[in-house]
């Protein structure tokens, strides 16, 4: 067996069973710690498929913004879990039966697999100067560069609509309205009254 | 079988056990928002393997380029989610999903 082998049983098995505490636990600060595990496991999987510009920004974009945001906003909110769960356990049998059935259907599509193991062999391996990175970047800036343009204003769209919706206005702050200050006419400020002069009595 | 090398089907079907695991999730915690959100995120960590095995496997980077904006997509979604989760807990003061259905009209 050689050290390749051992790393994808180990990791496959850390990683479906932080998966299962993930679904099972009972505090979801600690799915949120289990989900983040299931990250950093898959992102070491993804290096023994010679992806590793997508493992390093799983670990750095997934784990360290989208799971820190779930822990923020777990740890906020103060919910009472428990009246939650109270149904738990009534949904275990047909939650288990759909995954198992699930997971068997696809295992049938994919059992053609083990039959014909020359259908998708190993690659060969890419020399020592090969860079993962720059070969991702290569295709993504010239094939890819319209759908490249479309995610980046996805995700404006996306800070938008995330600032807009939690957005509160503070209602004891005062400010200035610099538009209503310059369009200022001497008329609003200045009312000049015509009086006829006061004459003091000798 | 675990001896030999892992080929393709060896990462499928890691991620096909964990796209039903996520599924289970949803099911078990229908009634929590965040859970549900968690189990999201699960279905899509899943999606990015079968890619980047298919990717590795099928000599491709096109699948390495799609796990990219899966992630950019995944991200954008779960932003909003948990901002609409925050409101929903601002305004019904829990996160249960059967409050969702109170519409005020």
């Amino acid at each position: 067996m050689t050290f390749q082998t051992a790393i994808f049983w180990a990791f496959a098995a850390i990683l479906v069973a932080a998966a299962l505490c993930v679904i099972m636990s009972r505090n979801p600060v600690h799915s949120a710690l289990w989900l983040v595990l299931c990250f950093f496991t898959s992102a070491g999987v993804w290096l023994l498929l010679h992806a590793e510009f997508l493992a390093i920004v799983l670990v750095l974009v997934y784990v360290g913004a989208v799971m820190v945001l779930f822990l923020f906003v777990v740890m906020m909110l103060d919910v009472n879990f428990d009246r939650l769960r109270e149904r738990w356990r009534s949904y275990i049998p047909v939650g288990w039966t759909v995954g198992i059935l699930v997971l068997v259907e696809m295992g049938l599509v994919l059992i053609g697999g083990y039959l014909a193991p020359a259908s998708a062999p190993a690659p060969a391996a890419a020399p020592a100067s090969f860079s993962n990175t720059r070969s991702l970047g290569l295709q993504l800036y010239t094939d890819y560069a319209y759908p490249l343009e479309i995610a980046a204003v996805l995700l404006l769209v996306a800070i938008i609509a995330a600032i807009a919706l939690t957005h509160r206005e503070r209602r004891e702050s005062k400010y200035q309205n610099p538009s209503g200050q310059v369009r200022v006419r001497p008329g609003d400020r200045l009312r000049i009254l015509k009086m006829p002069a006061e004459k003091r009595e000798p | 079988m675990f001896l030999s090398q892992p080929t393709l089907p060896y990462y499928l079907v890691l991620g096909a056990i964990l796209f039903a695991i996520s599924v289970i999730g949803i099911f078990l915690n229908r009634r929590n928002v965040i859970m549900m959100l968690m189990a999201i995120e699960l279905m899509l960590l899943a999606v990015n393997l079968n890619f980047v095995a298919f990717a590795h496997y099928l000599d491709d980077t096109a699948g390495q380029i799609f796990v990219f904006f899966i992630l950019t997509v995944a991200a954008a979604e779960s932003a909003i989610g948990l901002a609409i989760l925050v409101l929903l807990f601002r305004n019904v003061g829990t996160i249960d999903v059967e409050e969702l259905g109170r519409l005020k009209g």
